[in-house]
């Protein structure tokens, strides 16, 4: 497999403000991959380098096998790019800003670009101006997503989409999945949305991926939720090794498991006798809480405990 | 809570994000007529001084472009000179106060912001009021205490500061009345502006044919106020009336029409781009159309007016014998008719720049708004996407520049029985501002490329141009100051002889700044909020 997207130890800083901290990113051709973060971690900043608008002061980036600098006109010919805040010439309409973009990446497949305009419910006979977020969204994303390329970047392209749209938008992603060596990068803070659509994600944080790999992959470094009715006293769990936030309530106990200990941990249970069990993975939701309830405090240490 | 609920903290808000910008245009509008009246004084300082140069002061050629002269003194001449270029500027200064703090606050949501909270429905449109008036107040007193301090009569520096002032509150109310009309804060300040131009050209029509033309005008009824000429101060009333109708009528325009909105309402446009829609330069011509559109009307009229102007100037009394021996050693009354066509048209060449640097800096408004970002994300190179605006910037400046020409030569070639030979002098006239307006370009260009943040200082250049070419040689500058101004060195075409050393100079300046700024874009990030 080839990578579509590379950047190595980018640095990107604005001023004072170090926007870009040595980010790592390897996208693989023909997977949906996950870019997550929250405002201002730098997820806008790295694509805008990764489309050679902005030149990042160190390290690398590659693109379809080119360097998005030096050789951008050429490398946008193969992609589409919806951007995370869509902009339109207000007296032009949404057919028009469509076709606009669309011709000028190289080409307009006019049966998708109808059918998209239908599953999207978009009027394109209106101005721009009088669009709403929403509908100035869908415009942005008709007009990648008709256009045949390699590779999609969507910078948090839900946002401003209702939850019928949102489900549309899935839909139309996992479509693209299908087809042979169709890559996207979507960027997102919406977890559900990742979840469902990406193969791999990459989590920043301060201008710095501090977590990337499969979500299977990511759940089994994290722990489980359990809750399970016990026959007897439990002894000894606490010191157990991988136990956490443990609490005893009539004979009920809770608590966080390390995937890791898990084995070790059915086994002190079930010498006491287990009446019921329930356990729960790791949302997406807990995986990013993580990394992002304690980036104030001790940030550092979250990320190394977390490898 | 009334509808004026919320004024006094809009007021303040305005003032707050204006501090720089109406400190800058409150202090140059109140220094110019007292350095203008320092430097007169200098110049003239006994009575037979003044005496001396009467008849040449009172050259019809400068009547059209100043207006009359209505009294031979310090005051009197001092508010012929700079009259017409406070007017001007403190009309547009009032006019864009008011389009911001409105129309263009309405156009990018922030109003919406501020009205759901508690605002009445007119303070937003007070507010800006408010403002525009408190820097036109300031103005108009300064002036007046101004003037008074360099010891002219105080019933004139009153009068001043008073005409510029009501010059002021009157197109506040305009543009109030303007700003309701469209959606797109854009139009409001053309649609307002466009009668400010139409002001002056009524007003030089006026002055030098039929007179009630002048009284058309709003810059006239200032100038004929006659500060220090026996002041009518009855004109105050016509400027208090009108500017009252104005006002009404921008709130009852903004009670009838929902937030957001214009009167006119949207329709639905083509489902599809049209098959032509399909280059930088396609798209840049969508954006620029309404703007080249609505200015060579304005130009091929304004060429037209002042071509008529031109021949009137012929049939003016010449007031004094000093005069008559002026108009002689001038080449008599052809040479002041071409006198007056190199002047006139050297303005016409600042103004058809106030449409170089409108149609450059578009280029930085695609990229602030964000807009930049979807065409560079496309196979369309940086230096591509510049080149599709900057091709109407400089090709639509000379198409502005012909139009102009063209009517004025047709128009003054018809009045003296000589199409054929009027119309290619007059073309010509007007074609040589070209490379200055270039220049223009050129420096829009470069700081766009290399310092886009500071890229509105290209007005900056402009409005300074303006004020060195009128002023410069008055206030005793250096030489070498009054050259850096690219209309300097524009041939007084069609008296003067022709050269064209100078126009390919003007050229290479702007193609080195205009290659400097393209350098800039291309290696630097892309968009700067």
């Amino acid at each position: 497999m080839t990578e579509a997207i590379r950047a190595d130890a980018l640095v990107k800083t604005f001023g004072r403000t170090r926007a870009l901290d040595g980010l790592d990113l390897v996208v693989q051709t023909g997977e949906v991959h996950g870019f997550l973060g929250p405002n201002g971690a730098g997820k806008s900043t790295t694509i805008r380098v990764l489309l050679g608008l902005l030149r990042a002061d160190t390290g690398t980036a590659r693109l379809l096998g080119g360097d998005p600098w030096t050789d951008a006109a050429t490398l946008h010919r193969r992609l589409a790019y919806v951007p995370g805040d869509v902009t339109l010439w207000p007296n032009l309409t949404g057919g028009e800003v469509i076709d606009l973009l669309g011709r000028l990446r190289g080409g307009l497949n006019a049966a998708r670009r109808a059918e998209l305009l239908e599953r999207f419910d978009l009027d394109p006979r209106k101005k721009a101006r009088t669009y709403s977020k929403g509908n100035r969204q869908k415009v942005a994303l008709v007009a990648a997503l008709a256009s045949d390329v390699e590779l999609l970047i969507l910078d948090e392209p839900t946002s401003g989409l209702d939850p019928l749209m949102e489900e549309v938008f899935r839909q139309v992603v996992r479509e693209e999945q299908q087809r042979a060596g169709r890559t996207v990068l979507l960027s997102s803070h919406i977890l559900s949305e990742v979840e469902s659509l990406c193969d791999r994600v990459t989590i920043i944080r301060e201008g710095r991926a501090v977590e990337t790999g499969t979500l299977a992959g990511m759940r089994h470094l994290t722990r489980t939720s359990i809750q399970v009715d016990l026959a007897g006293p439990v002894n000894g769990l606490e010191a157990l090794p991988g136990v956490h936030d443990l609490q005893t309530h009539n004979g009920t106990v809770r608590f966080n498991v390390d995937n890791a200990a898990l084995d070790a941990v059915l086994r002190q249970l079930t010498t006491v006798g287990v009446k019921s069990l329930t356990s729960q993975p790791p949302t997406l939701e807990e995986l990013f809480l993580r990394h992002y309830d304690r980036a104030q405090g001790n940030g550092q240490a979250v990320t190394e405990a977390s490898r | 809570m009334t509808s004026l609920t919320g004024t006094r903290a809009l007021t303040r808000l305005a003032l707050r994000l204006d501090r720089v910008r109406l400190t800058v245009w409150v202090l140059g509008l109140a220094v110019m007529p007292m350095g203008t009246a320092a430097n007169y004084q200098k110049l003239y300082p006994t009575e037979a001084d003044l005496q001396a140069v009467k008849g040449v002061l009172t050259n019809p050629s400068l009547v059209a472009l100043s207006g009359p002269l209505f009294d031979v003194s310090i005051g009197g001449l001092t508010a012929w000179k700079i009259g017409i270029t406070e007017f001007i500027l403190i009309g547009l200064m009032s006019l864009l106060t008011v389009v911001r703090h409105t129309r263009t606050e309405e156009e990018t949501g922030r109003l919406e912001l501020l009205r759901a909270t508690v605002i009445g429905r007119h303070a937003p449109l007070t507010a800006a009021l408010l403002t525009a008036a408190l820097a036109d107040v300031a103005i108009a007193v300064l002036i007046a205490l101004g003037l008074m301090a360099t010891g002219l009569p105080v019933a004139g520096s009153i009068a001043f500061g008073v005409a510029t002032g009501l010059v002021g509150l009157l197109f506040a109310a305009i543009a109030a009345a303007a700003a309701q009309l469209t959606q797109s804060a854009r139009a409001a300040n053309s649609i307002a502006g466009a009668i400010l131009g139409g002001t002056y050209l009524l007003r030089a029509a006026g002055d030098t044919g039929p007179t009630w033309l002048s009284w058309l005008s709003p810059t006239g009824w200032a100038l004929h106020l006659r500060a220090y000429g026996d002041e009518r101060w009855w004109v105050v009333l016509l400027f208090v009336g009108f500017a009252a109708v104005f006002t009404a009528a921008g709130y009852a325009l903004a009670d009838r029409r929902d937030v957001g909105a214009g009167l006119i309402a949207e329709r639905p446009g083509p489902a599809a781009g049209a098959p032509s829609l399909r280059s930088p330069l396609a798209l840049a011509w969508r954006l620029h159309r309404g703007l080249l559109i609505g200015w060579t009307v304005g130009l091929a009229l304004s060429g037209a007016v002042l071509g008529g102007a031109a021949n009137s100037i012929n049939n003016l009394e010449s007031p004094n014998q000093q005069l008559t021996d002026v108009l002689t050693r001038m080449g008599g009354k052809a040479g002041l008719t071409d006198a007056f066509l190199a002047a006139i048209f050297g303005i016409v060449g600042m103004v058809a720049a106030a449409y170089t640097v409108q149609a450059t800096l578009r280029l930085r408004q695609e990229e602030s708004s964000g807009r930049v970002e979807p065409i560079l994300a496309t196979r369309v190179g940086r230096l591509q996407w510049a080149a599709s605006h900057l091709a109407f910037a400089l090709f639509g400046t000379a198409l502005l520049l012909a139009v102009a020409g063209l009517a004025g030569g047709v128009v003054y070639g018809a009045e003296v029985h000589d199409v054929g030979g009027q119309a290619g002098r007059v073309f010509g006239a007007a074609m040589v501002q070209l490379p200055a307006a270039w220049v223009l370009a050129g420096f829009g260009m470069a700081l766009i490329g290399l310092l886009p943040r500071l890229s509105t200082l290209t007005w900056a250049a402009l409005i300074l141009s303006v004020l060195l070419v009128e002023l410069g040689a008055l206030f005793g500058l250096n030489q070498y100051v009054l050259d850096i101004v690219p209309f300097a060195h524009v041939p007084k075409l069609p008296g003067a002889a022709f050269s064209v050393t100078p126009l390919l100079w003007l050229t290479a300046v702007a193609v080195a700044l205009g290659a400097a700024g393209l350098f800039g874009l291309r290696r630097r990030d892309m968009p700067v909020a």
